[in-house]
């Protein structure tokens, strides 16, 4: 047990404290003699960029807009996938393969496939006939977000179809059986039995992938940097950027602006989740 | 389900697999595709959805202009022995978390799981600034000991499950039969488990071989770049060479594939029963 908390500790927990104290002080790899205390400053900073409310909403727009589909999908595929066919095992390990890949290399297979110029995306639309002509897609602000929107809900949907048919295999079969007993329809059997039955495994499973998604830089890194002109960023891409430009005390600050906003996020999801079980007990 | 499906459902039901099946396959040949086109053909129209002549001169290019042979072995050498170490470590701690009863069990399973929760990103700066005092930056060492710690958590939460599907039973009647407490964790249960800890082995092999943020900012120097910093390197320049880009994206995705559809199983397993018992 030790030596696990021992690497924990030195290569986890201490830089993320020492992180958090960053935040609070000016401190810059290009100037290392001044990391004089300043207070609020760094966030000043942020809240003071003209980039920073796009990039709120960005980092909003991009939870949301991945989630909800990958959640309707990967319920859709969990459902279907209950049922025995032969190749079933062969088909979810077809489908489990975007695991095996990097967010960053998975930025780069759809960069490329959103390419303006040569893309197979605007060939294929284009065949299909719905557009006329190429979309720049990743030059543009919004089908930039559109399209590395896309790449993460083509990434995630995977985890929410093995979440969600393990909890579907945890339903006894007779709540089915007495269902279509009392004549109730597919449709009502879902909603009335399926889904109460597995709500809080889907509850804490989305809890979890909002988390997740929130800090998960890598695909919108691959495709687009955040650019063009800052227009694709959220939090965490942003806060890379400062890194990288050795301004730890921002990036720091914007750290915990994520750990904040999470925190705030969770506290009411658990509370709202709770008020809801009791009152339906 | 035991009920009888109607033709439309049925239809409805194997088109959208199917459908499903090409959306996840296709990036994947797309990327394979390009990789063998030859240089020229990758940008001319019409495009071609299958190469009119098979080229190498991708892969060929990738090893002669860019170091990759280099690249593939810092991979390869970091992630075998992070995965390794991070594997014997979380097996120990995992079994003394699955069998033993002491007061700070509960802060330590909280501390592993709030790891997963927190942007690793803020760890970043100081991370490095940590790196530099020991003398570890642009250091393979280095690096590994990064990976060791970030795979430990999720790796200990992991086994610990598999570990409650062994029976207590079965070691007790080794160390009657005059084994050690380690040594009936190694020749009795360790056997048992082995599935678990190949999937958890492979699980860390593969986030050490994607992992980028950690390995860019750890390391600089050319040599001692792994695959995903080296690729992050082809991007920042100007034009992305996608003919070297896509050769470099098969050869990095291929071996993870290959490891996964081995143990896809038992990740599936480590992740979900945590979750549905919970």
């Amino acid at each position: 047990m030790l030596p696990a908390a021992i690497f924990v500790g030195v290569f986890i927990y201490y830089p993320m404290l020492a992180g958090s104290q960053m935040a609070f002080r000016h401190w810059n790899l290009s100037n290392l003699t001044d990391t004089s205390w300043i207070g609020l400053q760094n966030f000043a900073t942020i809240f003071a960029d003209p980039s920073f409310g796009v990039i709120l909403g960005n980092s909003v727009l991009w939870v949301v807009a991945s989630i909800v589909p990958q959640l309707v999908i990967g319920f859709a595929l969990a459902l279907w996938l209950r049922r025995r066919f032969r190749f079933r095992g062969l088909y979810q390990a077809l489908i489990f393969f975007p695991w095996a890949i990097s967010g960053f290399l998975i930025g780069i297979l759809f960069r490329w496939m959103f390419n303006g110029e040569f893309g197979v995306v605007n060939d294929l639309l284009m065949k299909t006939g719905l557009i006329d002509q190429g979309i720049p897609w990743l030059a543009q602000p919004d089908t930039a977000m559109f399209a590395v929107i896309i790449a993460n809900i083509w990434y995630g949907v995977t985890f929410f179809a093995i979440m969600i048919l393990a909890a579907l295999q945890s339903v006894p079969d007779e709540l089915f059986e007495a269902a279509a007993l009392d004549g109730a329809g597919k449709v009502r059997t879902l909603f009335q039995i399926t889904i109460p039955y597995i709500s809080t495994t889907l509850a804490l499973t989305v809890l979890l992938r909002v988390i997740w998604i929130f800090n998960f830089p890598d695909i919108i890194w691959a495709m687009t940097g955040g650019g063009p002109a800052n227009q694709t960023h959220i939090i965490t891409t942003w806060m890379i950027t400062f890194t990288q430009k050795g301004d730890y005390g921002v990036a720091s600050a914007l750290g915990l602006i994520v750990v904040g906003l999470l925190l705030v996020f969770s506290a009411f999801y658990l509370m709202a989740l709770r008020g809801k079980k009791e009152a339906s007990s | 389900m035991i009920d009888t499906e109607t033709t439309p459902a049925r239809i409805t039901r194997i088109g959208f697999l199917g459908l499903w099946l090409v959306i996840t396959i296709f990036p994947l040949y797309w990327i394979i595709v390009t990789s063998f086109k030859a240089p020229g053909d990758i940008f001319s129209y019409p495009l071609q959805y299958w190469p009119t002549e098979f080229s190498f001169e991708n892969y060929v290019q990738l090893f002669e202009k860019a170091d990759f042979g280099t690249y593939v072995v810092n991979s390869l050498v970091v992630s075998t022995a992070a995965a390794t170490t991070a594997t014997l470590i979380s097996l120990l701690s995992a079994y003394v978390l699955a069998r033993f009863e002491f007061r700070t069990k509960t802060a330590i399973l909280m501390a592993f799981l709030v790891t997963q929760m927190i942007p690793a990103f803020i760890a970043l700066g100081p991370l490095y600034l940590l790196m530099v005092d020991l003398g570890l930056v642009d250091d393979r060492f280095g690096l590994i000991l990064v990976y060791v710690a970030v795979c430990i958590p999720f790796c200990t939460i992991m086994l610990r499950g598999f570990f409650a599907n062994v029976p207590d039973a079965l070691e007790e009647a080794a160390m009657i039969d005059g084994c050690s407490r380690l040594g009936a964790l190694f020749r009795v249960i360790v056997p048992v488990m082995k599935p678990g800890i190949v999937a958890a082995f492979i699980f860390n092999f593969v986030n050490c071989w994607n992992e980028l943020f950690l390995s860019v900012t750890l390391m600089n120097k050319d040599e001692n770049k792994t695959i995903p910093t080296a690729l992050n390197g082809f991007i920042t320049s100007f034009n992305i060479d996608w003919g070297s880009m896509s050769a470099a994206a098969v050869l990095t995705i291929l071996p993870t594939m290959i490891l996964f559809a081995f143990a896809s199983r038992y990740i599936v397993q480590g992740l979900t029963a945590g979750a549905v018992k919970g």
